[in-house]
């Protein structure tokens, strides 16, 4: 009889015990290579070390649905990849958590972590930067004529380099290209495009290319257009490009003049149950070495310890060998003029 | 019991006729009040045990249908995001006048400098520029750098010189314009998003004027042209297919059904993939067309008005052939026979005897693949490219990637709108009565 109670009392307690033991929570990104990648060097560590369990789900970017859990106060989301852009909205509306920033972990070469992380990744009260990415345009090998393109404005050069062009649907990054095209030096662009003479400059520009333009509206379908001959020329994350060249050698080329860069952050949806538990998953996931596993699909680090890690012949690949090339995207700006240039731009399409 | 019932119907009738007639219903009344009343009782059951049937369906409807979609059009009028964010800025603006081109007084900008203040506090403040920054592009990144910066200033001091800081800030808080467009934003109903879905907007004055940027009536309209080339594509499709599925041998119209009906069995992105492995560059067709030296540069097809067509039709083909077929099949032949043995022509015959009996399936089938094609979603995003995208596409524009619900839910409910006065139109000239669908 005793031993029957003793027996119940240790069944009861396990029970109890066992949520607080390990725990679940659903993490969210962009899946693809990049979710695979995330998967192999930061979700599963963490839930080998801790025991916990991650739910792991994709999503397409924009703040619509977290926008929408919040509002409803139904949280299914835990820990979000969100791009920089995003950020700076869904922050400021209220939609993330705070996040204690002075409670990361050292670098393991013993950095601060306010020294080891680049400023960029810590800019934002409600994330920590996880990697850097960057938007630059290719061109396949095979099909290109007319030489090797080198600049920007060599894509809108239809002269020299004939055949059709792909770029994303949307006017971000476009319209920085159509400027830096038509002269405008890089660190300029941002406060031109705010005036409406930029805007008309940007259109006019792009107008030139427009008919030999091919528009998409995923990453996806850039590595796919460039080697089915759909385009010669396509804009593209880098990622993408570093996969079809890596894996499946491809014959592209990747363009690194005025590409445009940002980061992907980590960030807590407001009113996360699991907010302790998510807190822990960023602090791992941004320490030194998981962060270096992304280098798996070309993008870079946001603190400097975790080149330790990185292969040395895959450095002058990522993004972060080429930030004097780059331009900086801004969020700031497009959070100004997201909606009115995105009708701009859909006005411009129709016409 | 069916007597009584009867007697019961008798007695309704009566009873509403009597006020016409009083003497005549008093002389039909043979049942006594017991009666009545058991017949009444009876008359209840049946009515309850009929409502109780439907309620599933009634709660259903309400809450999966008329409650989202009623509060989505309530959004595209009724918006207190703004009154709600800064009310005593509001109030003190109320007898501000805007079209004296001074700035409000400083009294009006202290109070906006502590309401922002308690909005950065909140971490609201980015609600706030967003909806400034809507009217009046350019304002988000103005509002949030003046709300970081008043954090770390003293309360008492901004309540006496908040607009002296405000101006020190940023001198655009000397802009009549921002101060205009604040004063407007705040009003909780507004007709804003229905003007801008109609490319229309208010100027200075308030008066309604066209918009600089005109999207959204072209788009509506080449969804209505899009919609209108897909039905008649499907219905010069569906026709003779139905004619013949509706005369073969059993046999082989159940083969063929098969065929029909297998679209409908494979998902909707299969399908659209589908044709985007046979529309592409080098893709199935263009391929063939090469190697029969028919072309010699590939053909761009993926990606425009064609491809969003050519896939629409497809997927929308059974919902024209099969209240077509159901209707043909219901068609008796002999109708036909008779019209040629009285010394009709074969097709005078066709076309004025049989076509004539097949417009209810075509008014069916039309209106089907219409109301569904105007409103199409997946395929233009996935196939159409620039000039295939259609009105749905920025709605979900609006509400993925702009944040504008509200926009998004006047553009809508213009689009509902829309679609119920074509219906009417429909009810009108061919008359609803006419459809059957089987």
């Amino acid at each position: 009889m005793k031993k029957l109670k003793k027996m119940g009392v240790a069944i009861a307690l396990s029970t109890l015990m066992a949520p607080a033991l390990a725990d679940q929570m659903t993490v969210v990104s962009f899946g693809g290579a990049y979710g695979a990648a995330q998967q192999k060097h930061m979700l599963d560590p963490f839930m080998k070390e801790t025991g916990h369990k991650i739910l792991f789900e994709n999503y397409s970017g924009g703040i619509a649905e977290i926008k929408a859990q919040v509002e409803s106060g139904n949280i299914l989301w835990d820990v979000v990849d969100v791009e920089v852009i995003d950020l700076e909205r869904a922050c400021s509306e209220g939609l993330l958590e705070v996040f204690p920033q002075d409670t990361l972990p050292a670098g393991d070469n013993g950095t601060a972590a306010k020294d080891d992380f680049g400023a960029e990744a810590l800019a934002n009260e409600c994330g920590v930067g996880n990697i850097i990415w960057t938007i630059l345009f290719s061109y396949n090998n095979e099909t290109i004529q007319g030489g090797k393109p080198s600049r920007v404005a060599d894509f809108f050069d239809t002269k020299t380099f004939p055949g059709k062009r792909a770029l994303r649907k949307r006017p971000q990054v476009n319209m920085e290209w159509a400027l830096i095209a038509d002269g405008v030096p890089v660190d300029q662009v941002y406060d031109k495009l705010a005036t409406e003479e930029g805007q008309k400059r940007a259109f006019a520009k792009l107008d030139t290319i427009k008919k030999d333009l091919v528009w998409f509206d995923s990453w996806s379908q850039a590595p796919q257009l460039l080697n089915d001959g759909g385009a010669v020329m396509v804009q593209s994350a880098n990622g993408r490009i570093f996969d079809a060249i890596q894996k499946d050698n491809k014959p592209f080329e990747m363009v690194w003049d005025a590409h445009v860069y940002d980061l992907d952050v980590w960030a807590i949806v407001k009113g996360s149950k699991k907010k302790a538990l998510a807190e822990e998953f960023i602090r791992f996931a941004t320490s030194s070495k998981p962060e270096a596993g992304m280098q798996d699909v070309a993008y870079g680090p946001t603190r400097q310890s975790s080149y330790a890690y990185v292969d040395k012949n895959v450095i002058p690949k990522l993004p972060s060998a080429h930030l004097d090339k780059g331009l900086k995207a801004s969020g700031e700006f497009w959070a100004d003029y997201g909606e009115s240039l995105g009708e701009k731009f859909n006005e411009w399409l129709l016409q | 019991m069916s007597q009584i019932e009867l007697t019961a119907d008798q007695m309704v009738n009566t009873a509403g006729a009597g006020q016409v007639a009083p003497a005549q219903s008093s002389d039909q009344t043979i049942l006594t009040a017991a009666e009545a009343a058991q017949a009444r009782k009876n008359e209840r059951r049946r009515k309850t045990v009929a409502c109780l049937f439907v309620t599933p369906l009634l709660l259903f409807v309400l809450i999966a249908f008329i409650a989202p979609i009623g509060t989505m059009l309530y959004r595209s009028v009724y918006h207190p995001t703004v009154s709600q964010l800064i009310p005593d800025t509001l109030q003190s603006l109320s007898g501000w006048d805007d079209s004296t081109g001074i700035r409000p007084e400083d009294a009006v900008l202290n109070i906006f400098s502590l309401e922002l203040q308690r909005l950065a506090k909140e971490r609201k403040a980015g609600k706030l520029a967003e909806e400034i920054n809507r009217a009046r592009p350019g304002s988000s990144s103005l509002i949030k750098s003046t709300a970081r910066k008043l954090k770390k200033i003293d309360r008492n001091e901004l309540a006496t010189g908040g607009a002296d800081q405000l101006l020190a800030l940023k001198p655009q808080w000397q802009e009549v314009e921002l101060w205009r467009v604040i004063k407007r934003s705040g009003a909780p109903f507004t007709d804003k998003f229905y003007l801008t879905a109609l490319d229309l907007s208010r100027d200075k004055a308030g008066d309604i004027v066209p918009r600089d940027t005109r999207i959204y009536l072209q788009l509506y309209w080449k969804s209505l042209k899009i919609a209108l080339l897909i039905t008649v594509l499907t219905a010069i499709i569906g026709f003779p297919l139905s004619y013949y599925l509706a005369n073969a041998p059993a046999k082989t119209a159940n083969t063929l059904m098969v065929f029909v009906l297998l679209p409908f069995w494979t998902s909707l992105l299969v399908r659209t993939t589908s044709w985007i492995a046979l529309l592409q560059t080098n893709g199935v067709v263009n391929s063939f067309l090469q190697w029969t030296h028919i072309i010699t540069e590939p053909i761009e097809m993926l990606y425009t008005q064609f491809s969003t067509v050519i896939a629409m039709t497809h997927i929308l083909l059974p919902f024209m052939i099969l209240p077509l077929y159901s209707v043909m099949k219901g068609i008796d032949p002999s109708y036909f026979r008779a019209a040629l043995s009285l010394g009709a022509k074969p097709i005078p015959a066709f076309i004025r005897i049989y076509m004539p009996m097949t417009l209810p399936g075509i008014s069916a089938g039309a209106l089907l693949v219409f109301i569904i094609s105007i409103g199409y979603y997946i395929t233009p995003a996935l196939v159409g490219g620039t000039d295939g995208q259609m009105i749905s596409n920025i709605i979900a524009f609006h509400m993925q990637s702009s944040n504008n619900w509200e926009l998004a839910a006047a553009l809508g409910s213009l689009l509902l709108g829309l679609i119920m006065l074509l219906y009417w139109v429909y009810d009108r000239t061919v008359g609803v009565s006419n459809i059957k669908l089987g």
